[in-house]
Order: structure tokens, then C-alpha cells, then sequence
């Protein structure tokens, strides 16, 4: 007698538990083998998830950045251990990719996750600097996180668009939102499971799956959302987040780019959620 | 200049009248003879626009008037901008720009180079135009303004030809933007057009600049040295005119860039002006703030009164970073109080031509209606307000009266600090832009801090504390662009100034100011 298998539930990842939209609505995928069912989070779950990351954000970004590089390896460390997992997730559209095209997005995104790693006790270095100002001062500028950050997946590349949005955020210490594809949002599902088990402290990483045109217009203007970054968005939703900058001057950039190209990360990419920063101090016996 | 405790004592003090007949005011408590400054500069009755290397009539013919604040006379008359006048200054921006962002990189250094030099030439006659068309006192336009604005541009110079190590990572040379509209405000004229135009020509952009309204003659000066030094023509244009003509210019549908400097509300304006392009374009906003001056009690005191006096009266507080907001440590509020209204008193009022000068006139009729309105408010909900010069009386309506009306003519405030202010009233939250302080307590650094980033706004932040540890961590936890440490109100070419949050994004100054006019490798506009 065959087995009956157990089917995952896929749900909200916000403040560190996973938890179902408080609307009760979901949306539905027709994968090949069989329909999977994502939480359709609403404006309440948009609001909880900003929340959350507001209250994590600060000792993020306290935590020294060694300590912030070696919790993003282990969250490479996490995901090659989901290998298949997150190949299948990739797959779990009504017209999947190929499984090897599936795996090469895959390592590419684990191999991303490594690469800002390595930024996190870096990227001070190279954009910070010493600024040899006239007079008996010492002068210098900083980056720091704008605070929390919402990110906007494309449909394309459903788990790599989303690291690539993910990782140059996070790795300077914003605490971030995230919209995910909105045609597959299980890979971001499973990388949330992922990063649960990575010491990823609870909030600084949140993930909403749900119709971007019903969340854009609320995470636009939110007023404790200090920058959006977006991948490829389409020109309608490109206007809606730009016009969300006119409400607290929060930091919009539109990346257009193809995240498989290794040109689709660096520091440009981490500098769209940084403010800098310059102190003055009298030099003086 | 020392303070005088006999004088302060008795109140003694009097009015005289300074420099060739009809200044209003210059009032000395000490008997200081009058210094005006006299080099004498010429002021031609009417200006055009500055387009395409010549200086042109205003498209249909309307001129407005430029006043001296400190007398109301009138300077000259510049050029109304309206939408043919932008248009043509675009496209003469437009056909410049090919020429002049491919010359070599050292070549665009040396035009830069020369302007630094000519201004520094001029410097004396610049300085003594921005405080007539300004109000601001010559001792800052001389030391100032007019020093960093042609530093500004010999720093920027260098950059040209070295652009590939602005931004890292970087294999080649960047491109620069293309044609740039610039607005700029009326607190630091010339320093402001160099801000905007320096990095921008350093990056090989082209660029249409719209100075204020009630300050356009120095920077039509700086027309005359783009023409003296063989600027090529369309490099830069100028249009003058109101708040109308810089909508026009940032409305613009063949610009590739705007850098605004101005108040939170009109950045946002522009902010939803570019969001609704069909091809948007990048946008830099250095806007408005709140800024706190936080004292703690290890501090040395005698300096941080120092600190608090520019930082707030510095330029009538006519400064988007203004140290608006003190913070003293409960400990040692009664001491810093006292001595900051003994400071406060030894200011000298007075003709901005008058090199003892400290507080020259408020730079319009309609920013002195501003202040009035605030401190009216300030003083409506009931926080005590201190006027120089008006110690010892308690009456509210002689306080206002004091301060505001100093002269029959011109524009004045007194320097004035409110006391005992709630985070909650409007005088501590919104930006008076005037020599109006609102002091405030704690008793912890965390409340400081707390107290401090209670703000939309994230400009400027003051600290001062003898306890190094305690800078890097206050410094640290402040929401702000440009942290000044046991000092304020510092500036220079090298160093990065920009605000978080509502005060706005993107850096000028230094090599992350470059940033705002390079085109990045990603091609993500900011």
C-alpha cells in the first residue's frame, strides 16, 4: 500500500516564526505536480512585518561584522544543505524551468550569499574613508544601514532575484521586508527556513508572499521603511514605488539587471541601503 | 570680541547709526567705531538670464526686483524665468554637453582650476555682493562663503581626470549624467552654486542652474567669470526667477539629472514630479532640519557655549544644519543657560557690511514673517523666551517687539533662545530658520539620544563631551549625515555633507559627492 505523503504548508515568515496571513486568504500555483497553496499576507501582515523588522534592526546592526559575516556563511552553509529542496521550490511553477537551469540558479544564489559574507567586514573599508580637511580637525565618513529596507522580487529567477536583493541589504545591518515573487514566492519560503536555522537573529529577515499590486501601494509610503529596492519591476510598479519617495524621502532604487549575470552584485548594490555618515573632531593637545 | 559685564550690568547700550547715511542699524553696547566695509561694487541696473555663454532678455520681457535686506533699497532687477527661458537654457546645456564631457578629464580640471583662481581674485567684491544681496554679515561672506566657494571649486578641479578611483570596483572612466538642474536656496548663495556646479562640470555634465530668488547676483557674477575664464558657452546657464522658474526647470523634459537644495516640502514636491517621468531620472535633495546640539555635563563648557552660539546664530540661523535644538545634561542647565544668554548678549546686530558685525538682517520679508510666526507660536504655547539685550522683563508682547523690530527699515531678528521647551511644541520639532534656539534637558544618554533622533529629519547632530568613549557612542547612535564632535557648523570641500531621512539623499562634498553625478555601473538611478 502506497504511502500518503505529507504536504508542506507554506507560510508567512515574519519576527522569526512562520505564520499564517491573518486574512485567512491564499493563492494557488499550479505546479506539475500538483497545486501548491502560498498565504495571500495582507496590509495587517505588511504592517506586522515592518514591525518586526523595526524592533530587530538595531542590535543587527549593532552585531559586529565578523559575527554578521560568519551568520551569512552559515546561511550558505543552510541553503546548500536545501539544495534539492530549493531546486524543486524553483520548479514549482505551471512552466518550470529545467532542473539544470533550476540548479544553476540555485548555486548561483548560494554562491551570492558567500560573496556578501565577505562584504560585511569590507565594505566600510572600501567606501568609507579619511577626509583631509583644511584645519586642525579629523574628519571621517562612514556607511551606515538606513534602518529597515523592503525589497521587491522579481518573477524572473525567483530565488536568486531575492537573494540578490536580500544579501547586500542585510549585510551592513538593515533589517529587511520582503515582497517575494509574486508568480513562484516558494523558494522564498524555503529559504526562510533556511535562514531560520542560520542565527539570523528573529525580524531581520521577514518574507511576505501575496499579490504585489494589492501590497505595493501600503509599502510605497510606509513611513518606517527607509529605503525599497526592486529588481525588474514591471513600469506600473516602478511609478508606485517612486512616488512612495515623495511621502518620507525613504531611498528608492530599480535595479535593472539579470541576476545571473556575476556582475549583479558588489558594492553598488549594497549602497543603495546605506546612508553615510561624517564626524568631525577637533585635533587638539 | 569680549564680553563686557558692566555693560550687560546696567543694560547700556545705543543705537547708532553706521556707515554712509541711510543703514538703519548698527547697535553697539561697546564703543565700537564703525567698520563698513567700503570696496565699492558695481551693480548693473538690470540682469538677463546667463544662456549659452552670453547674458539674454527673458523670453517675454519681465523683470523682478533684488532688495537689499538690511535697507529694502533695491539692487537691480533680474530676469522672470518662464518656460522658454528653461528651455533654451536646456538645450544650450544640451549641445554643449558632447564637447565638453569628452575633453579630457585634465583639460575640464583646468577650467575648474581657472574659476577657483578668478574667484579668489574677485573674492573681496563677491564678498561684499552676497552680504548686500543677502543681509548675511561680510565677516562670514569674507571668511566663509566666498573662501569655500572657490575651494570647492580647486577641490573638485582634481577630481576630472581621476574619476575612475570616485567609485570602487570601477575599470574605466565613468560617464557623467548629462544636462543637470540645479536649484539652490537662498542662505549661501555662492557657496551653493558651487556645491552644485563644481562636482557636476568635475564629472563632464553639463548644467542649468536656477538660483534663489532674493539672492541671484552673485552668481550672475559668477557668469561673468565663467565668460572671463573661456568657459565654453552652454557649459553652464543660468536662469534666474521664483519658485515657478525652478518648477519649470525640474519639470523639464530633457534633463538628465536634478540637484535640489531647499525646504523638506518642495524636495518632496520634486520627489513626486520625477516619479511621474516617463524615464526617470536621478535626483539628489539636501533638505531641511531639526538639528540637536547635545551637552553632557563632562563637557568643557566654556567651549560648547561656543559651539552653541555658531551653531545656531550663525548666519541669523539661516543654516539648513543649524544646531536648532539644544540638549543640556539637567546638571548643568542653570550654568549653561547663564552663560549662554551672556554670550548671547555680547552679538552685535547690525549693518551686514559692517565687519563687527555678528547677526546681519534676515535675508527676507518673507523668512522674517517666518520667525514672527514662530516665535509668536513659541511663545503662545508657553515656552519662556529670551531676546538679547531685554533682561528682566517677563512681558511677552515687549519680548516679540524687541526682537523683531531692531530697525525702521530692513529686516531684523535679535538673537532669542526659547527655555524650558516640550519635545511636543511646535518650536521643537519644526525648522525656524532664523537665530531662534530651543533648549531642552535629559538626564541620561539614552533619553539624549532618544531626544536627539525624535525627528523626521536626520541633517546634523552636535555632541560635546570631554569623554572619548562617549563621542564614538552617542556618534554613533545619532540618525544624521554630518556628526560634529566638541565642535559645529564645519565645512569643507573634502568632507561629505548630507542628511538621513527626511532631510534628504545623496552626498555633496568629497568622493561620495561624486557619486550624485556619475552615471554607476549598474546604471540604478539613485
Amino acid at each position: 500500500m502506497s504511502r500518503l505523503s505529507v504536504a508542506k504548508t507554506y507560510k508567512l515568515f515574519i519576527a522569526g516564526a512562520f505564520s499564517r496571513t491573518e486574512s485567512g486568504r491564499s493563492l494557488k500555483i499550479d505546479a506539475p505536480d500538483g497545486p501548491v497553496h502560498l498565504c495571500r499576507a495582507s496590509r495587517k501582515d505588511l504592517r506586522n512585518a515592518v514591525e518586526a523588522a523595526r524592533k530587530a534592526q538595531p542590535s543587527w546592526a549593532d552585531a559586529n561584522a565578523f559575527l554578521r559575516s560568519q551568520i551569512f556563511y552559515r546561511l550558505a552553509e543552510m541553503m546548500e544543505g536545501k539544495r534539492d529542496e530549493l531546486i524543486a521550490s524553483i520548479r514549482c511553477e505551471s512552466e518550470p524551468p529545467s532542473r539544470d537551469e533550476a540548479c544553476r540558479e540555485v548555486e548561483a544564489s548560494i554562491d551570492r550569499v558567500v560573496h556578501y559574507a565577505g562584504w560585511c567586514d569590507k565594505y566600510p573599508q572600501v567606501v568609507g574613508c579619511a577626509n583631509p580637511v583644511s584645519g586642525p580637525y579629523h574628519n571621517f565618513t562612514i556607511p551606515e544601514p538606513v534602518g529597515v529596507v523592503a525589497l521587491v522580487c522579481p518573477d524572473a529567477r525567483p530565488l536568486l532575484g531575492l537573494v540578490s536583493l536580500l544579501a547586500p541589504a542585510i549585510c551592513t545591518g538593515n533589517a529587511v521586508v520582503t515582497l517575494a515573487s509574486e508568480r513562484n514566492g516558494v523558494p522564498a519560503c524555503v529559504l526562510a527556513e533556511a535562514a531560520a536555522t542560520s542565527d539570523l537573529p528573529a525580524g531581520v529577515l521577514n518574507i511576505l508572499t501575496g499579490l504585489h499590486e494589492e501590497l505595493l501601494p501600503h509599502l510605497a509610503p510606509h513611513r518606517e521603511v527607509g529605503a525599497i529596492t526592486a529588481l525588474n519591476p514591471t513600469p506600473q510598479y516602478t511609478r508606485t514605488l517612486r512616488e512612495g519617495v515623495a511621502e518620507n524621502l525613504k531611498r528608492v532604487t530599480i535595479f535593472d539587471a539579470d541576476p545571473m549575470s556575476p556582475d549583479a552584485q558588489g558594492p553598488e548594490w549594497i549602497s543603495a541601503t546605506v546612508d553615510h555618515k561624517t564626524l568631525w573632531h577637533p585635533s587638539a593637545t | 570680541m569680549k564680553s563686557d559685564d558692566t555693560a550687560l550690568a546696567t543694560g547700556s547700550r545705543e543705537t547708532v547709526h553706521a556707515g554712509p547715511g541711510d543703514l538703519p542699524v548698527n547697535e553697539l553696547y561697546l564703543e565700537y567705531a564703525p567698520a563698513p566695509e567700503t570696496a565699492p561694487v558695481e551693480i548693473l541696473p538690470r540682469y538677463g538670464h546667463f544662456i549659452d555663454g552670453a547674458f539674454v532678455e527673458p523670453a517675454d520681457g519681465k523683470y523682478f526686483e533684488t532688495i537689499n535686506p538690511a535697507t529694502e533699497q533695491v539692487l537691480s532687477e533680474v530676469a522672470l524665468g518662464t518656460e522658454p527661458d528653461v528651455d533654451r537654457a536646456v538645450q544650450a546645456a544640451r549641445r554643449a554637453l558632447s564637447a565638453w564631457r569628452s575633453l579630457s578629464g585634465g583639460e575640464r580640471g583646468k577650467y575648474l582650476y581657472r574659476i577657483a583662481r578668478r574667484m579668489q581674485e574677485r573674492a573681496r567684491e563677491l564678498a561684499v555682493l552676497e552680504s548686500m544681496d543677502g543681509g548675511k554679515p561680510i565677516k562670514e561672506s569674507r571668511d566663509v562663503d566666498i573662501p569655500l566657494a572657490a575651494a570647492h571649486f580647486f577641490y573638485h578641479a582634481g577630481w576630472a581626470d581621476k574619476l575612475r578611483y570616485a567609485i570602487p570596483g570601477l575599470r574605466s572612466e565613468p560617464e557623467p549624467l548629462g544636462v543637470c538642474a540645479q536649484i539652490i536656496p537662498w542662505n549661501f548663495p555662492l557657496l551653493m552654486a558651487a556645491w552644485k556646479l563644481a562636482p557636476a562640470l568635475a564629472c563632464g555634465n553639463t548644467c542649468v542652474l536656477k538660483p534663489a530668488e532674493t539672492t541671484p547676483l552673485t552668481a550672475l557674477r559668477l557668469a561673468e567669470i565663467f565668460q572671463e575664464v573661456g568657459l565654453p558657452a552652454g557649459v553652464v546657464n543660468i536662469v534666474t526667477g521664483d519658485g515657478s522658474t525652478g518648477r519649470a526647470l525640474a519639470e523639464h523634459p530633457d534633463i538628465d539629472k536634478i540637484a535640489f537644495t531647499g525646504s523638506t516640502q518642495v524636495g518632496k514636491q520634486i520627489a513626486r514630479s520625477v516619479a511621474a517621468r516617463a524615464r526617470p531620472i536621478p535626483l539628489t535633495l539636501e533638505l531641511g532640519g531639526k538639528s540637536p546640539n547635545i551637552i553632557f555635563e563632562d563637557a568643557s563648557i566654556d567651549q560648547a557655549i561656543e559651539g552653541i552660539i555658531s551653531g545656531i546664530y550663525f548666519n541669523q540661523g539661516h543654516v539648513c544644519c543649524a544646531g536648532s535644538r539644544l540638549l543640556v545634561q539637567e546638571s548643568i542647565h542653570d550654568e549653561v543657560l547663564t552663560k549662554l544668554r551672556l554670550r548671547m548678549e555680547s552679538l552685535r546686530v547690525g549693518d551686514p557690511l559692517d565687519k563687527n558685525t555678528d547677526i546681519g538682517a534676515i535675508n527676507s520679508k518673507t523668512q522674517h514673517e517666518t520667525i514672527t510666526r514662530y516665535l509668536t507660536l513659541g511663545v503662545r504655547e508657553g515656552a519662556p523666551l529670551h531676546v538679547a539685550g531685554c533682561n528682566g522683563t517677563n512681558d511677552r508682547d515687549a519680548l516679540l517687539e524687541h526682537a523683531l523690530s531692531c530697525a525702521p527699515r530692513g529686516y531684523w531678528c535679535r538673537p532669542c533662545f526659547f527655555s524650558e521647551v516640550e519635545p511636543s511644541q511646535t518650536i521643537a520639532r519644526e525648522e525656524i530658520f532664523g537665530p531662534v534656539l530651543s533648549v531642552m534637558t535629559f538626564r541620561t544618554p539614552d533619553e539624549a539620544i532618544q531626544r536627539a533622533n525624535n525627528t523626521p529629519y536626520g541633517l546634523a547632530a552636535g555632541v560635546w563631551t570631554d569623554k572619548g568613549s562617549k563621542i564614538f557612542e552617542i556618534a554613533r547612535r545619532l540618525r544624521a549625515g554630518v556628526i560634529w564632535c566638541n565642535t559645529y557648523n564645519r565645512f569643507d570641500p573634502s568632507s561629505p555633507f548630507g542628511g538621513y531621512k527626511e532631510s534628504g539623499f545623496g552626498r555633496e562634498g568629497g568622493v561620495h559627492g561624486l557619486h550624485a553625478y556619475l552615471r554607476l555601473p549598474t546604471g540604478a538611478p539613485q
